[in-house]
């Protein structure tokens, strides 16, 4: 009985005879470095919050936490300053909203398709190449959007030369795989077997694509475009290239603007000096995004905890 | 009889639908696929917007020179040598501490509330935007450990950032090996460490090496981290060692594209091209790989 126990353990030397060989100790010394190693991850979440929270702290000694959210006025490095982030918030909230109004539909048009109406052989051709889309750096979407999709606009429509609508567009289309992928896992682990009994009570394709299997992926697809919201959010190199350096509490999309993210860049481009309140306010912002998106992942992890159909 | 009226009454309504029905899935096809085709039709036109742009500065002068003030004599050298530089001190960083926790979390840790907790932090952590890493980096890296705005500490910064793909990707390359592997190697009398270094890990190796191929082309596009950091984008001089400053590609051709001279803009476009084939030859060394070296038992 003992012995079964030890070789199930993975340790048969364990406690052989009482002695403490060297092998026991290496292999001590190895799960101990392994632990460590996991941990790291767990310290990268401390040094976030750390580095964030520090000088975030600072920020609120200077700035009034009130006019921070209430203010409609960002500008801290004007001699009346002024830091009123909803300028900020409300560029990244139209720039994402764009973003979603592309990705949103096109992506989960496309994962319907893939999933419930392509050949296996065109999705397996398909499915790769739109990924292709999400792997593209950031910073190439920047130049095709300042450089390629502003100027089309602007012989149509009269905007800016940096606008949130150029922006929004092209960072629609980076994050279109992440819906089109992701959607298109969630309705693919829907069992055959439910598709069988719709087309079995007479339904068309169709009928069992939007009525079965998409109400059964759905936390699945919620998470999927939770995800890409997230990451319109966060996005930086497409924002600041196309969108502009000025901000201003604006919904309009065919003006210059900045997000968040945009700001933080600006910033760190102009060496601003440690401890000054400049300094102070990327952290500030970097704080107030990094909670904007932290609260939209916990969201999408509770969703799909909450709503997820398991079928056996 | 009443009953057979109402089949025949159904089953003509039935017919009549029938057709709308077949149209609506019809109409949903081409739906679909004009939505793949506007993907797909973008992308197309990215790649040859770019490079209609970049043909005219594309030329061995362009891969050797160092950015200059006038565009006709700047090149990405600097750029090419500073993310080879970078991509190496990332992977050297990340890929043992990847793989290690990856072993951990799959061969050793118990099913306790400290797993869980790692488990959610880590999926937690690849939902968190990568400036927000930056602000990290520049806080503690460039900050409180006095690296200066250094190679080393963009490569640290970019190792948290890329950590927790390589830890998703090598677990599940962990957790596709047969549990046989692990009970012979136990049974014959092997140490789980000596399981996992002679059994475990070789017949993982292919899944765990894409995963982190595909990690550094996540780290070689990154631009916003190494901004705030304060990478330059005007830098004269190779890297000579982990403590030299640094720009990237990306940088670069931020650089490049945010100057209001058309010259410039092209180019930042015969950057993104050589970006593009960097990326283009690690995603297929990655798939070559997996497919070479992926063994079936």
């Amino acid at each position: 009985m003992a012995s079964t126990q030890r070789i199930a353990d993975g340790y048969p030397q364990r406690g052989n005879m009482g002695r403490n060989t060297a092998r026991d100790i290496r292999e001590r010394a190895i799960h101990l470095i392994l632990l460590a190693a996991a941990a790291v991850s767990i310290f990268t979440t401390i040094g976030i919050l750390f580095s964030l929270l520090g000088e975030t702290i600072s920020f609120f000694r200077n700035v009034s936490i009130v006019e921070y959210f209430t203010g409609t006025r960002w500008a801290p490095s004007f001699s009346r300053r002024s830091f009123g982030v909803l300028a900020l918030i409300s560029a990244t909230a139209m720039t994402s909203f764009i973003a979603m109004l592309i990705a949103v539909p096109l992506g989960l048009l496309a994962a319907i398709y893939l999933s419930e109406f392509a050949s296996r052989r065109a999705r397996s051709i398909i499915k790769p190449l739109l990924e292709i889309l999400a792997g593209i750096p950031t910073v190439v979407y920047g130049f095709f959007a300042l450089l390629f999709v502003t100027p089309l606009i602007r012989r149509v429509y009269d905007v800016d030369i940096f606008n949130s609508l150029s922006a929004g567009i092209v960072m629609g289309i980076a994050i279109l795989p992440l819906v089109s992928s992701l959607s298109e896992d969630a309705m693919s682990a829907v069992p055959n077997s439910l598709r069988e009994g719709a087309f079995g009570l007479g339904a068309t394709r169709f009928e069992v694509a939007t009525r079965v299997v998409f109400p059964a992926a759905l936390s699945g697809i919620v998470a999927s475009v939770i995800l890409a919201l997230s990451r319109a959010v966060g996005e930086t190199m497409i924002v600041a290239l196309a969108a502009g350096q000025r901000p201003r509490f604006t919904f309009d999309p065919t003006v210059a603007v900045q997000t968040m993210t945009s700001y933080i860049v600006s910033v760190s481009q102009g060496e601003a000096a440690v401890g000054s309140i400049q300094y102070q306010t990327i952290f500030a912002v970097g704080t107030t995004l990094f909670a904007i998106t932290f609260a939209m992942n916990l969201f999408s992890h509770w969703f799909v905890r909450r709503f997820r159909e398991v079928y056996d | 009889m009443a009953s057979s009226t109402q089949v025949a009454h159904g089953g003509a309504t039935f017919r009549t639908n029938l057709a709308t029905r077949r149209l609506k899935g019809a109409l949903f096809v081409a739906l679909g696929l004009a939505a793949v085709g506007i993907g797909l039709l973008t992308l197309l036109t990215l790649i040859i917007d770019v490079v209609v742009d970049a043909v005219p500065w594309l030329s061995w002068d362009f891969i050797t020179s160092y950015p200059s003030r006038f565009a006709e004599e700047s090149g990405i050298r600097a750029g090419l040598l500073g993310t080879v530089w970078l991509m190496a001190l990332t992977i050297l960083i990340a890929l043992p501490l990847g793989v290690l926790s990856a072993v951990y979390l799959e061969e050793y840790a118990g099913d306790n509330r400290f797993t869980r907790f790692v488990q959610v932090n880590i999926a937690n952590l690849a939902g968190v935007p990568s400036i927000v890493y930056g602000l990290l980096g520049l806080q503690i890296f460039v900050r409180m450990m006095r690296l200066e705005r250094s190679l080393l500490a963009g490569a640290l910064t970019m190792a948290l950032l890329i950590l927790p793909i390589i830890i998703v990707a090598s677990r599940e390359a962990i957790r596709a090996v047969p549990s046989s592997f692990r009970d012979a190697s136990l049974a014959l009398g092997a140490t789980k460490w000596q399981t996992v270094r002679n059994h475990v890990l070789p017949y993982a190796f292919p899944g765990i090496l894409t995963g982190n191929i595909l990690a550094a082309s996540r780290a070689i596009g990154e631009t916003a981290p190494l901004l705030v950091i304060g990478a330059l984008a005007y830098v004269a001089t190779s890297p000579s060692g982990p403590l030299s400053r640094f720009t990237v590609l990306p940088i670069q051709i931020y650089n490049w594209t945010s100057l209001p001279q058309q010259d410039f803009h092209g180019l930042a476009a015969a950057g993104i091209v050589v970006l593009l084939a960097v990326l283009l030859t690690m995603n297929s060394i990655a798939i070559y790989l997996r497919q070479r070296l992926s063994r079936r038992y």
